[in-house]
């Protein structure tokens, strides 16, 4: 809103108003000797105070040129006048570099990325949770299945037309079929997913985006428990205006989230006049990866009633679980409780279950018809490229071959689970309890020195300047107790755990060393 | 039953807009020449369907770019884990010698400019996203593009203020239609961060003189505010005066070290000059680092699938054929928009002379039974429900003047382009028959009455096979 000048002579009048007011009194409180000084002194003082303060916001025309937007990295080798071309609020609070240590992790190592011929000494991977175990089955698939056909109909002839016209923006009608079928096989063939619940979207980031947008206004939150995925932040608050409180869970109860703890956070927020309007759990959880108990749905879905509010379950993991527990969906539970239905989202991918991040495809799945109907509308800033809804759709559709794949997907992923562990073990580290996720929730607490965020971050530097090895520190995830790492290892192959193990030593005994 | 958020729960959509509502009454009634010949023709899509076959052989000789293949080597694992927000090397290259190529290389593009989105409606709400607060403005000339109400509004909470421009002028930008509109945003209490133009313009079909950039220029200048210059159909100019980009003035004046080269931004996308909008291609350049920086890390909200980069840094890379289809493509353009003029001229509808796009604009006003929006809409039902054409009417551009229609051309086999023009000048005669049936003048009537059954029974007969369920 711009100020108007015409505005300001309305505002002097009521402090005119005060003094008249004041004098008096003043007069009154000190006795007449004092009146003159008593009264003038301090009234004055207040008067001018007023004045200089207009005058200070006056003077900022309303022109966009002047606005006083801080930009502390712009190069200054440009002219100072283009630190007037200023941005919105949104834009320059996001430009500012990362200081998140999740990001400056991944820069770094795409600037010094290890390779075992061409760059031996350079940076191990272990901060993304990327799955490169199995992507040798999909390609043997692709060879026996893909010609240039895929880019067609159907039938001989190449035909672009049916791929390259606008088509529906939540994505086709049978990529929604085969995709509600590969979440039907993941999830545990208990539950049964309905294509039409299904909207789809370039990748979880959006469709995360989106249900925030749908559920929450700006300024309202939603709880979440700690440790939690670093982007969250970014997806679930930058620019839809929502805040995030963390509900923290601790190591002493292996990281499970208490539904005491979620109502005290929701108390707490009801007294500072925060609105909740949901609570966004990550099943399988990440950093740690532990899956929630079918009890434990059922008494989140008590609380989401009696307070009636969302629950955002994002499933990503779903399909990538390495232990003897059993995956259990927030759908599954609904199917015997129909009265709830409406609050339940789910957050589903193709990027960690399948390992193709590349390719965009993310997953809506509501029980809400009228959340349903505001994302798909949202999905034209979101959707999935036509020639990829063709490939995966003909991916997808052959389940023998998902069925395979997921099969050998989870055992490679519990060897090199297992590897890892045993490799940490040996060091005299421990992880947290874990049955999926493509990563384990690291304790190096006895390592850091001092006890705290401090220490840990100096760890991490450590780890990653001298040891070469990228891991995430639990004080990007919002960990309440300092020293855990989440290391992802299914960027890796068998050979070079042993290699991390052997760098990891090398930290662990500068830190015994020194400690 | 859950609240939803103001958001979700509002009209800021502009989906209950005439131009959407035209599209279902297609999609409940699609002509389709064998199955469905009485159907409704849908003029309302702004698709470019001519070109498809040198797209198909293009493919159909290079079946590594689809295959995950780059030289004989399968690099789909690299693309199947490619998600960096800065979009892959090969394909910005090629997107900028592309836009390149379009404007005659008058320009260049720095491929570190830009940030790829998944299609223009992602770029254009990106852009404002970055550009503006929630609350603020931004210009727009009209008549505009009707999704711009929400992609620019919708999520954004940004406003819109319009320039008026009529046909007096043949719809051209004027300093006196800018200031004004900047003075309506003063009144409003808005604050104006910028001016977004489309050029060629939709739905005019024009293509901005130089006159108008170089008044747009001295307008952001003199306000310090943003130009952001929509050219998704820069590769549809079939016309003289050729395509003028922003880049181009920009680059020739006394702009180049100033305050204003920050200040404009370029969106671009396949999806009307390649005829790709499934593909969801888009792209915002800009000269100001952050501006790129920021919408680089917003574009994770919508990244171009890597298969599909991979394809088209291939089909774009490939300078022979690039060259080949943006002159052909125009050519078919041209050839196209000639069709319906001469169409539209048999039925005696005159249109706005127009150097690109892929729709005419056209002057139905003669056509209405009073100069009001009420008529407008009146005329639109009957064409939408008894003519079978979906156009899309100029109030749902924000036109200040009623009677004008968008008519898409470029969506469609050539015979059902003849078919549209068939049904219009029917309906044209129709009209014109109806208002001679209630002339006074008994004696002329008289005369005609013979013309009159005559044209009756040959009418009769074109509308022999359309009943009046539409």
């Amino acid at each position: 809103m711009t100020r108007n000048p015409d505005s300001e002579p309305e505002t002097r009048k009521p402090t005119r108003t005060g003094m008249r007011l004041i004098v008096p009194l003043q007069g009154i409180v000190q006795g007449r000797g004092g009146l003159l000084l008593g009264s003038l002194i301090p009234c004055a003082l207040v008067y001018f105070f007023q004045v200089y303060l207009k005058r200070d916001r006056s003077s900022n025309p309303p022109s966009p040129s002047t606005s006083a937007v801080n930009l502390p990295g712009l190069p200054r080798s440009s002219s100072r006048a283009n630190l007037r071309v200023h941005v919105s609020a949104r834009a320059s609070s996001i430009a500012k570099p990362n200081d998140s240590p999740y990001y400056i992790g991944l820069d770094r190592v795409r600037e010094d990325p290890y390779d075992e011929m061409n760059n031996p000494n350079g940076i191990l991977q272990l901060g993304l949770s990327e799955n490169r175990l199995t992507l040798d089955l999909i390609e043997e698939w692709l060879s026996k299945n893909l010609s240039g056909s895929m880019l067609a109909e159907g039938g001989d002839d190449l035909n672009i037309r049916g791929i390259a016209t606008y088509q529906p923006s939540d994505g086709l009608m049978e990529l929604k079929v085969a995709m509600a079928g590969f979440m039907t096989e993941v999830m545990g063939s208990t539950v049964s997913f309905n294509p039409s619940s299904v909207v789809l979207t370039s990748g979880a980031t959006p469709a995360l985006e989106i249900l925030s947008f749908c559920l929450a206004d700006q300024g309202n939150a939603f709880l979440v428990p700690t440790p939690y995925y670093p982007g969250f932040d970014r997806d679930m608050r930058w620019r839809t205006g929502v805040e995030l409180i963390p509900v923290h869970c601790r190591s002493c109860d292996d990281f499970t989230l208490s539904i005491k703890a979620l109502d005290q956070a929701f108390n707490q927020a009801r007294k500072r006049g925060q609105k909740v309007r949901g609570v966004l759990i990550s099943n399988p959880s990440n950093p740690v990866g532990n899956l929630l108990s079918r009890d434990m749905l059922y008494d989140l879905l008590d609380f989401a009633r009696e307070r009636n509010i969302h629950i955002i379950s994002d499933e990503i993991f779903a399909g990538s679980t390495h232990g003897n527990e059993e995956f259990v969906s927030m759908a599954e539970i609904l199917d015997s409780e129909d009265s709830d239905r409406d609050r339940v989202h789910i957050i589903y991918g193709l990027s960690k279950d399948f390992s193709l991040p590349g390719f965009r495809v993310g997953v809506i799945y509501s029980f809400n018809e009228n959340v349903l109907a505001a994302s798909r509308k949202l999905t034209r800033f979101a959707s999935v490229s036509t020639p990829t809804q063709r490939l995966v759709v003909s991916m997808l559709s052959d389940t023998q071959f998902t069925r395979e794949y997921m099969k050998t997907n989870r055992e490679r992923i519990k060897t090199m689970h297992d590897l890892f562990v045993e490799g940490l073990r040996e060091l005299g580290i421990e992880s947290a309890k874990s049955s999926a996720g493509l990563y384990c929730f690291v304790d190096m607490s006895r390592l850091i020195s001092p006890y705290n965020e401090k220490g840990e971050l100096e760890l991490w530097d450590k780890l990653l300047n001298i040891s070469k090895i990228n891991v995430t520190p639990g004080s990007a995830c919002h960990c309440i107790e300092p020293g855990w790492f989440r290391c992802c290892y299914t960027t890796l192959n068998e050979k070079e755990i042993p290699l991390v193990i052997k760098r990891i030593r090398k930290v662990v005994e500068t830190c015994k060393r020194s400690g | 039953m859950k609240l939803l958020s103001r958001k979700a729960s509002c009209n800021s959509h502009g989906q209950d807009s005439s131009y959407f509502a035209g599209w279902q009454e297609y999609e409940k009634n699609p002509y389709d020449e064998v199955k469905n010949p009485q159907g409704i023709i849908q003029m309302g899509l702004a698709e470019n369907q001519l070109s498809f076959d040198l797209l198909e052989s293009w493919l159909a000789q290079n079946p590594d770019a689809a295959g995950f293949k780059r030289n004989g080597e399968s690099i789909f694992r690299e693309l199947a884990l490619f998600q960096d927000y800065h979009g892959l090397p090969a394909f910005k290259n090629a997107m900028v010698e592309f836009m390149a190529e379009i404007r005659g290389n008058k320009v260049s593009f720095d491929s570190n400019n830009l940030v790829l989105t998944a299609g223009a409606t992602s770029a254009n709400e990106t852009l404002m996203f970055c550009l503006a607060n929630s609350g603020e403005a931004f210009l727009l000339p009209t008549p505009y593009y009707p999704g711009f109400d929400r992609d620019l509004k919708w999520r954004t909470e940004a406003e819109i203020v319009p320039i008026q421009c009529s046909s007096s002028n043949g719809f051209r930008i004027t300093k006196s239609a800018l200031e004004e509109a900047y003075q309506q945003a003063q009144n409003r209490n808005l604050k104006v961060k910028g001016v977004l133009v489309t050029n060629p313009s939709n739905p005019l079909g024009i293509s901005l003189s130089r006159h108008e950039l170089n008044l747009l220029l001295s307008f952001i200048a003199a306000k310090g505010i943003h130009l952001i210059s929509d050219e998704i159909y820069s590769g549809t100019v079939f016309n003289s005066p050729g395509f003028v980009s922003i880049m181009e003035v920009l680059m020739n004046k006394k702009y180049v070290n100033s305050p204003v080269w920050n200040r404009v931004h370029i969106v671009y996308s396949l999806s009307k000059d390649l005829g790709l909008p499934g593909f969801r291609v888009g792209a915002i350049y800009s000269n100001d680092k952050k501006v790129v920086e920021t919408a680089t890390k917003m574009s994770s909200f919508g990244l171009i699938s890597s298969q599909t980069q991979y394809l088209l840094s291939e089909m774009l890379s490939d300078k022979k054929f690039t060259k080949n289809y943006v002159s052909e493509n125009r050519k078919r353009v041209k050839q196209r928009h000639a069709m319906l003029i001469r169409g539209l001229k048999n039925a005696g509808i005159p249109c706005l002379e127009s150097n690109a796009g892929l729709f005419c604009w056209v002057d139905m006003s003669h056509l209405l039974s009073s100069k009001t929006f009420e008529a407008e809409m009146e005329l639109w039902k009957k064409i939408v429900y008894q003519v079978g054409l979906n156009i899309s009417p100029g109030s749902s551009c924000h036109c200040i003047e009623p009677g004008w229609f968008r008519m898409c051309f470029a969506n469609m086999s050539e015979q059902t382009l003849n078919l549209a023009m068939q049904r219009i000048k029917s309906f044209v005669n129709s009209i014109s028959e109806s208002k001679m049936n209630i002339s006074p003048n008994q004696q002329y009537s008289n005369k005609s009455s013979r013309r009159k059954s005559f044209s009756k029974w040959v009418f009769r007969l074109s509308f022999h096979d359309r009943e009046t369920e539409r």
